[in-house]
């Protein structure tokens, strides 16, 4: 049942809740499940479609770029996780260093990302181009998709590099602390899913050929 | 608490409207700084319902256009291009930015967190966010009609292949239409924690009203479906600006799976502005029949059933699209589930007013124009919803009637009984009765003068989104038109009638109806701080001792 305000509180003081910020931050999660959920439900059903295109569409990604991206990511899932018991324990410098190593992480994945991507331009996979148009059909398809997906997954790695940024600042003004550290907690809980998006989307375009 | 309070009295100077400054720890004053960045949940519920009201002047002024064009046959008044984009924009408007919107984010954030004894919503600066949200994805849109090659002429659902082609500014349509689900995303996660985390104590979930539970399942499908389309609006984005070709036949892709993506979302979000319009009949039946709500675990429990069987049904709208028969056969079936909820919905209604001692107020009136128009539209839905029959009238006239049945007549009324409902509590004053009753005669008598023969003109064959047609269908026309001309003249007295209570009314007291949920034993009209301490949890349906007092 709800934590309510003392009656005698200011009337304008609205109490901070624990769970109800994670709680409202685990719908938030949801949204992006089904956010992603819109394109692995395309992935699926052209992957039933085009089995053969899709092999041969994966057989061109760099397994090895892709896994050292899985471990980059996964590293920094635990840095992060770290990070929030760094925290609670009062531990403020320990914490921010573990925050800026995930957000290092971050950078680290994105510039892998792009030198991933760029070696694709390079071989005239730019989409929309002459060479994607002759392409047989469902690889077109396999690299719209593969664009599509580490694309919005490289949005959100951007988006959850800058709020762990910002809930740095927030550490070091004091206004996020061992005691009030559910903005942390709820950051951690977005940089997880973006990691865990990610862990889908490697074996689904690296793999499976 | 005293429910036959006297109304504060002796205050002959109310502020204009909204939620008096009590002067006291926490107002904010009256200026526009202080109602656009205002994190109280009834200054941005108003805020919401001045924006909603321009957006549906807005959408029905060229609503109005269309039926004055379609009024004869031939090219006149409009280029077929002005045409399209007209209905477009009638349709972009209307559905995202007034019908989803607008009993939730509206009367949603003013009463929901009063319904449940609590102060504001769980995060009040999330609301104004939202709100801020909806007003920026207003502005793109609006900024796309003036824009780049010309208004967006795809029609409200964006289907590809032509959306991707079209030279027309879809591009920034569908950015607003995605930045306007993140915002209806928002309103619904805020109204799910709202009623998890601040219910007062001893409000357990069978005393919420039924109007919190419409919102709660209204959150829920705002929340996991609002996303799809979230990604829809986005991958047109990207296939216009990037080429990805994902929708492309001539690249591998299927635009069937284009319409799937997006009634995914849009088959749910008609249950988005349905559900809150039931919520508001099932709290007004009650109180002007004076009666219990008959069968109040079956109307909160319709709501979720609404909410989940609502997301299994969207490839109705796709049965002659190409799908196997399989298909068609399961979400046809699976359609005539979704109608069972809805009816066990009116059957209870009805069940109340059953030797209840009616008042027939403004508000009941509207109640009752509801059921009779969601009546209608529900069953040509099953019409609809039959793989046989929608064969014959896929794309016609009587889907258009079909639905303007349910979203205006039912939503539509639904939001304006709301509004002859909570005007006093809200606004201070009182309305006209007498005048308010006329507009609703002429409204609903407009109507179904307007769309009634749509559904005539359906079944002969007439499709939608004609810029033109043959003559055989030209008297039709020509009446459906005059309906729209009564229904503005009633629309016009409402709203005037609303403005004269507003401003000259006089003062309402604390309980004019007699309501029994919460919200009635506050001070009208209301304070800034709703409650000191937490309000005892009442029935919310339990009229006893309780008596209007106005």
């Amino acid at each position: 049942m709800a934590e309510h305000a003392a009656p005698n509180a200011p009337a304008s003081a609205h109490p901070k809740d624990y769970h109800a910020a994670k709680m409202g931050m685990w719908l938030f999660l949801f949204t992006e499940i089904l956010l992603f959920g819109g394109l692995f439900l395309l992935y699926a059903s052209y992957r039933h479609r085009f089995p053969e295109a899709f092999h041969a569409g994966g057989q061109t990604l760099d397994v090895f770029l892709g896994g050292l991206n899985t471990v980059v990511l996964i590293t920094s899932s635990l840095s992060v996780a770290m990070s929030i018991t760094a925290l609670r324990r009062g531990e403020l410098v320990r914490c921010l260093w573990l925050l800026g190593f995930t957000i290092a992480c971050a950078g680290g994945f994105m510039v892998n990302k792009t030198i991933e991507w760029l070696a694709k331009f390079h071989h005239g996979l730019i989409p929309g181009s002459e060479h994607m148009l002759a392409l047989p059909q469902g690889q077109g398809v396999f690299y719209g998709l593969y664009y599509a997906m580490t694309g919005l997954h490289g949005v959100h790695v951007i988006i959850g590099g800058s709020v762990l940024a910002w809930v740095m600042l927030l550490i070091r003004q004091g206004k996020v602390t061992a005691q009030d550290y559910v903005v942390l907690e709820n950051a951690g809980l977005y940089w997880h899913i973006v990691d865990l998006v990610w862990i889908y989307l490697f074996p689904l375009f690296y793999l499976i050929s | 608490m005293d429910q036959t309070d006297h109304p504060a009295g002796g205050l002959t100077s109310r502020p204009f409207f909204g939620p008096q400054g009590s002067g006291g720890p926490g107002d904010k004053g009256t200026g526009l700084a202080s109602w656009i960045f205002s994190t109280d949940h009834k200054r941005i519920g108003l805020l919401y319902l001045g924006v909603i009201g321009l957006m549906f002047t807005t959408a029905l002024v060229l609503g109005l256009i269309l039926r004055l064009k379609l009024m004869t046959p031939g090219s006149t008044l409009l280029t077929p291009q002005q045409y399209n984009a007209m209905f477009t924009l009638h349709g972009v408007i209307m559905v995202f930015m007034v019908v989803i919107p607008s009993i939730p984010a509206s009367f949603g954030n003013i009463f929901l967190p009063l319904h449940i004894g609590a102060n504001d919503v769980s995060f009040p600066r999330l609301n104004n966010f939202s709100w801020w949200l909806y007003v920026t994805g207003m502005v793109l849109a609006i900024t796309s009609i003036f824009t780049g090659a010309g208004a967006p002429d795809t029609g409200w659902t964006f289907y590809v292949p032509f959306s991707e082609r079209t030279t027309t500014n879809v591009s920034l349509a569908v950015i607003a239409v995605f930045i306007l689900g993140f915002s209806s995303i928002l309103t619904g996660l805020n109204f799910i924690t709202t009623v998890h985390r601040l219910r007062t104590p001893g409000m357990t979930w069978r005393k919420l009203s039924l109007f919190v539970w419409s919102l709660y399942a209204t959150g829920w499908i705002q929340v996991l479906a609002t996303p799809i389309l979230g990604i829809t609006a986005l991958l047109i984005f990207a296939e216009r600006v990037l080429h990805l070709g994902l929708f492309d036949p001539g690249r591998g892709g299927d635009p069937l799976l284009y319409q799937h993506l997006f009634w995914i979302y849009s088959h749910p979000a008609v249950y988005i502005m349905i559900l809150p319009a039931m919520g508001v009949i099932s709290e007004i039946i009650p109180v002007f029949a004076r009666k219990p709500i008959f069968g109040y675990n079956m109307i909160a429990f319709s709501s979720l059933a609404i909410a989940f069987a609502g997301s299994l049904v969207w490839a109705h709208h796709m049965f002659t699209s190409g799908m196997s028969d399989t298909a068609v056969l399961i979400f046809s079936f699976l359609t005539f589930v979704v109608a069972i909820p809805s009816a066990i919905k009116v059957f209870n209604w009805l069940s109340t007013l059953y030797k209840g001692s009616i008042s027939l107020d403004p508000p009941l009136l509207y109640a009752l124009g509801f059921i009779f128009m969601f009546s209608i539209g529900g069953l040509t839905g099953l019409v609809l919803g039959a793989a046989g029959t929608d064969i014959h009238v896929h794309d016609t006239y009587f889907v258009v009637a079909h639905f303007h049945y349910v979203i205006f007549g039912g939503t539509g009324l639904g939001m304006f009984a709301a509004m002859h409902y909570w005007f006093p509590k809200v606004f201070g004053r009182m309305y006209d009765h007498g005048r308010a009753a006329w507009a609703f005669w002429l409204v609903l008598l407009g109507m179904n003068v307007l769309y009634f023969p749509m559904f005539i003109m359906g079944l002969q064959g007439m499709p939608r989104r004609y810029y033109d047609y043959l003559p055989q269908y030209g008297s039709m026309q020509m009446v459906s038109t005059w309906g729209s001309w009564l229904l503005a003249v009633g629309l016009a007295l409402m709203f005037w009638n609303l403005y004269r209570g507003c401003r000259y009314g006089p003062i309402a007291t604390r309980n004019p109806w007699g309501g029994a949920t919460l919200e009635w034993t506050l001070p009208t009209p209301l304070p800034h701080e709703a409650f000191e301490g937490d309000p005892k949890a009442p029935e919310p349906y339990d009229f006893k001792g309780i008596n209007p007092d106005g």
